[in-house]
């Protein structure tokens, strides 16, 4: 496993009176894509909220590239290299969808190769470019979410739950343009429920259940065992195919 | 707008986005019905010269708040101090150059306006900045605590007010050119309305073009509907808060300067006395649109201006009435901004 980009170490997070991280250690090593699953309810989003700041962790460290960033401001952990891409997807719907793009790009215009690149893996905002980004469909929005989230060279990328809700002809879109980003050498630390999804781009693979982990390790591992799958998350890949 | 390098990136044939243009009817199709009613064309030409007029103000003194009210969320019931700040900042430009008020020469009367505004919109820029300090940013969040924390706040300034320039109501000149009306045939409009109908356009023209046109506009957009998110993508939307309360402010105080001129009589409550008909004006555009504020005021004081003609008894609900009937047919209002 290469050296980590970011490393949780006994992360509790509290939402008013609830306990929902219950001393989340995981590390996502650099260049790879890490898959954070787990049941509804489990504590995947309240993770990446609390890695981006939008919820503070109670105890515990995270440190991104060497650097602790537990107690940082969002903006500030933005600004670090992390892009975040909500469940909700956080599209500014009276913005056009270049808007949204343009707005992404802190640090200026946005490069001409990197946007064409960007176009490639996802055609489908070319056509809508100039329209108001609430009139894109579920797909579409995602899309754009995923593409705003790489206007410009992030460090690491928090995804959550990009497949949610989307028709199967998406998903396998989905899947071909991460494999895109993968190969981009992009870090990634994805959420997802769909295992056939994960299956298909995981490096490693978290497992979490009621705000702890309870499985770390390779992907390749995970998929191989059918037995670790039943116990880990109630269902095998079979049953995701 | 030259963010976006890759502009031949997008496809040269693209859909295109809709418009609502029905909202910007409404202003038209008003005033053709209240031609009949009202009879005689210049009459209806004279009140709806001074019904745009009037829009104008309000205007100026709603699109501070709206935006503040979009972004923040903060129901400001203070902004109306703002207005009276503005209007009571006047007189420290009139102190030291009453004689340009009397000088018949236009230039020296707008360069004098011009100061005014200058001068009323640092005042209250700056008590802006540290009202939002002090009164509103303890109380983010909570609607309930920022009514009571910002009346509380408008009541001490009014107050401050009082024992800075007195309780009495202060009568100020109108600069010599800007008395009087232009008369066409029949048709009157007074010479200070026009220049309210300038800077009304002006300042519209120029937040559309910011809010439209600029990286800071977008951002101020995008906030409106999604501060979360733009925290997400590593902007300090605190400071972008600031920045928007300190010149919903300023806004307030140039609003302040223009019905000061209007009224030609300055009191502390006089801010006050405007903000329901700024919080009907902000809530028929819909919160946070500065289109809808736009067309809002023009809509509520053409309105006004047309029954207080043709039915006076009914000039007092007119704008109620107004209010009932566009949050019926929108209940977000005329340009509904997505997050609300």
């Amino acid at each position: 496993m290469a050296e980590p980009l970011l490393q949780l170490s006994g992360v509790h997070t509290h939402i008013g009176p609830y306990h929902i991280l219950h001393g989340v250690d995981f590390a996502v090593p650099a260049g790879e894509l890490t898959m954070l699953l787990g049941r509804n309810g489990a504590g995947k989003t309240t993770t990446l909220r609390t890695i981006m700041g939008l919820w503070q962790a109670s105890s515990g460290s995270i440190r991104f590239d060497g650097r602790d960033i537990t107690a940082s401001s969002t903006p500030d952990i933005a600004r670090s290299g992390i892009a975040y891409v909500p469940e909700a997807m956080g599209i500014f719907t009276d913005l056009t969808v270049r808007e949204n793009i343009v707005l992404a790009a802190r640090s200026g215009p946005v490069d001409r190769n990197r946007l064409d690149w960007i176009l490639g893996l996802f055609p489908a905002l070319k056509r809508f470019w100039n329209l108001p980004a609430g009139n894109l469909s579920g797909g579409q929005k995602q899309m754009l979410a995923i593409a705003r989230a790489i206007a410009e060279p992030r460090r690491l990328l928090l995804i959550d739950e990009p497949t949610k809700g989307l028709a199967p002809v998406m998903v396998r879109s989905m899947i071909e343009a991460f494999k895109a980003l993968k190969a981009a050498g992009e870090t990634i630390l994805l959420v997802e429920q769909n295992f056939y999804a994960a299956s298909a781009l995981g490096d490693n693979v978290v497992v979490m259940d009621d705000g702890r982990i309870v499985h770390a390790g390779a992907m390749r591992e995970l998929v191989e065992d059918n037995a670790m799958q039943q116990r880990l998350l109630g269902l095998s890949l079979d049953a995701h195919q | 707008m030259s963010d976006m390098a890759a502009e031949s990136s997008a496809p040269t044939e693209l859909p295109r986005a809709k418009t609502d243009w029905l909202p910007l009817f409404l202003v038209p199709a008003l005033a053709l019905l209240a031609l009949p009613f009202v009879g005689s064309p210049s009459t209806w030409v004279t009140l709806t010269l001074a019904g745009l007029a009037m829009g104008m103000m309000i205007f100026l003194m709603a699109s501070g708040l709206t935006l503040v009210f979009g972004l923040m969320d903060i129901i400001n019931f203070g902004h109306g101090v703002f207005i009276s700040l503005g209007a009571y900042a006047t007189l420290i430009v009139l102190g030291p150059l009453a004689g340009w008020a009397q000088a018949d020469s236009i230039g020296l009367n707008l360069a004098l306006l011009g100061l005014c505004i200058l001068c009323a919109m640092a005042v209250t820029g700056v008590v802006g900045a540290v009202f939002e300090r002090v009164i509103v940013r303890p109380v983010y969040g909570s609607h309930l605590k920022q009514i009571l924390v910002t009346m509380g706040g408008l009541i001490v300034t009014e107050q401050a007010i009082h024992a800075i320039w007195g309780a009495s109501p202060i009568p100020i000149p109108l600069p010599q050119s800007l008395r009087g009306a232009f008369v066409f045939g029949d048709v009157v409009m007074e010479r200070y309305r026009v220049v309210a109908v300038v800077i009304g356009l002006a300042v519209f023209l120029g937040m559309q073009l910011l809010l439209n046109r600029t990286r800071l506009g977008l951002l101020i957009r995008a906030g409106v509907e999604n501060p979360e998110m733009v925290e997400a993508l590593g902007y300090r939307i605190r400071r972008l808060f600031v920045s928007v309360f300190i010149a919903g402010s300023a806004l307030a105080g140039l609003g302040g300067v223009m019905w000061a001129f209007y009224r030609q009589t300055l009191t502390a409550g006089m801010g006050m006395e405007v903000m329901v008909l700024v919080f009907i004006v902000i809530i028929i555009g819909g919160l946070g649109s500065v289109g809808g504020c736009f067309v809002g005021s023009i809509l509520v004081a053409l309105v006004a201006n047309y029954v207080g003609f043709i039915e006076p008894k009914l000039a007092l609900i007119s704008n109620i009435l107004v209010m009932a009937l566009v949050l019926i047919w929108r209940p977000q209002g005329l340009f509904p901004v997505a997050r609300r």
